[in-house]
């Protein structure tokens, strides 16, 4: 009989420790971020597709070495340069990334001597085509650039 | 008072639209209230704070089409959540808001509610039968034996109330209960009742407000993790419309006969500023009340619901019924 009642009063007591809990959440503010409203600035070591740094001068820092090329383990990486005549460095004149078989392992990253290439911080990516996954990185550098 | 025709269609109406309108803008609250609980901001996209969401999903399931499902009981089917709303709004009509709003005071307004209120589950019974679907069916087993079990409480402590009041008339219980704050039914000693376990009964008759209108934690009905969405699996567009809406206006009713039976209807503390507001002050309170503990506790189990009713509940409000009514006889 005793235990009875001490049940029912234990447990209504933990019915209102359980409604306080609720009552103070309540008034805190909300946590969730309005996604398309509202964006979280990426965190520092965020890895999203491989993008050029460009110099001072607005144009690419690569010498068109082709370690990247080579480091890539799924032959993601296609690019080509010239030489003008009278220069030292080779110019890049196309650096095309095939995200679609991109794993984001970093080895170009980690490859290039020259400090030519960063993970960007895009995470945005969607679309029906397969042909939008296959990024122009000197477009691209173009486009920032305007 | 005279019912001409008149007054009878003013009534309905109003009594519709109240009804309507709470149910709307209470399913708002609720998604709000829940996400405040939750740390999200909820609805808050049509309109200022997302006012415009109730009548914008009106809109949705009034646009879909209703499909009966192969092998249901047509009849029944449509039936059921007609059956959902009607008592609610049934019930509207003899609930008194104050001294004077009231669309037709009855001597046995107590008598009709429930009388109304009870034929509130035949809703989920007609639902569960008629869809054809063994969620559903187990749903409205469910429902029997819940309804059944939370009705005796319920109508014990009633009972109480009413031995207390001496009367089935809600304003008469009201107009005793209206001398000061203390005379409230529930606070013991000084009031009307000196029964010291009026509180408890209070609590009783809450709880089982909240297992007759399904809502969470009792809503063993519904149980979306284990019958899909029990009754109401198979009604799309405005047929889920209602039994939403019935739920919500059931749970003004409950909440206005709290308010009459055990807080004072719209008699004011202190003699504050008298008038209806201190009746819907109450009310939305208790209806705050719902909604924050729908958001606290999980599902109990079917086990745990007829339990609590035939274990704690039942003997418990029995107890207070002897008690009061010695006490009446004492004093």
């Amino acid at each position: 009989m005793v235990t009875y009642f001490k049940d029912i009063y234990s447990g209504l007591v933990s019915l209102f420790i359980g409604m306080e809990v609720t009552f103070k959440e309540f008034f805190k503010p909300t946590v969730t971020v309005q996604y398309p409203y509202e964006t979280l600035t990426m965190t520092e070591r965020y890895r999203g597709h491989v993008e050029l740094i460009e110099n001072d001068e607005g144009k690419p820092n690569c010498i068109v070495c082709g370690l990247c090329q080579r480091a890539c383990p799924s032959a993601c990486i296609t690019l080509a340069g010239v030489k003008p005549e009278g220069e030292k460095k080779k110019v890049l004149t196309k650096y095309i990334l095939d995200f679609t078989r991109c794993s984001l392992c970093g080895s170009c990253v980690e490859s290039c001597n020259f400090n030519a290439l960063e993970f960007s911080k895009e995470y945005n990516l969607a679309s029906t085509r397969r042909e939008d996954f296959i990024f122009d990185l000197l477009q691209r550098l173009e486009d920032r650039n305007k | 008072m005279s019912l001409t025709l008149l007054n009878v269609i003013f009534a309905v109406v109003v009594a519709i639209a109240f009804a309507a309108a709470n149910a709307a803008y209470l399913v708002w609250a609720e998604r709000r209230g829940a996400a405040r609980i939750q740390r999200r901001p909820g609805p808050n996209i049509n309109g200022p704070f997302g006012l415009l969401q109730p009548p914008l999903d009106g809109i949705k399931l009034m646009a879909k089409q209703l499909i009966i499902p192969g092998g249901a009981d047509k009849v029944l089917f449509i039936a059921a959540p007609v059956l959902a709303m009607y008592p609610a709004i049934m019930s509207f009509v003899t609930i008194p808001f104050s001294d004077t709003i009231v669309a037709h005071n009855i001597n046995v307004g107590i008598l009709m509610i429930f009388a109304f209120a009870s034929t509130g589950s035949m809703s989920l019974i007609f639902a569960g039968w008629s869809s054809r679907n063994k969620y559903s069916m187990m749903s409205a087993v469910r429902a029997v034996s819940q309804s059944v079990a939370y009705e005796i409480p319920m109508l014990i402590t009633t009972i109480t109330v009413v031995m207390i009041a001496g009367s089935m008339d809600l304003m008469e219980i009201v107009h005793q209960q209206s001398r000061s704050i203390l005379h409230w039914n529930i606070f013991p000693l000084l009031g009307n009742s000196h029964n010291i376990l009026m509180p408890a009964s209070f609590l009783i008759f809450f709880i089982c407000t909240l297992a007759e209108t399904n809502r969470a934690p009792f809503d063993l009905g519904e149980a979306e993790s284990e019958l899909v969405a029990g009754f109401h699996t198979e009604y799309g567009s405005m047929g889920f419309g209602l039994f939403f809406m019935g739920e919500y206006a059931n749970i003004v009713i409950g909440a206005c006969m709290t308010t009459i039976l055990f807080l004072g209807g719209w008699s004011c503390p202190f003699g504050l500023f008298p008038g209806v507001w201190w009746f819907l002050l109450k009310l939305y309170l208790l209806i705050a009340t719902f909604i924050w503990i729908r958001w606290t506790f999980p599902r109990t189990t079917i086990y745990g619901l007829l339990n609590l009713s035939w274990k704690i509940l039942i003997p418990l409000s029995l107890v207070n019924l002897l008690l009061t009514a010695g006490l009446i006889k004492v004093f």
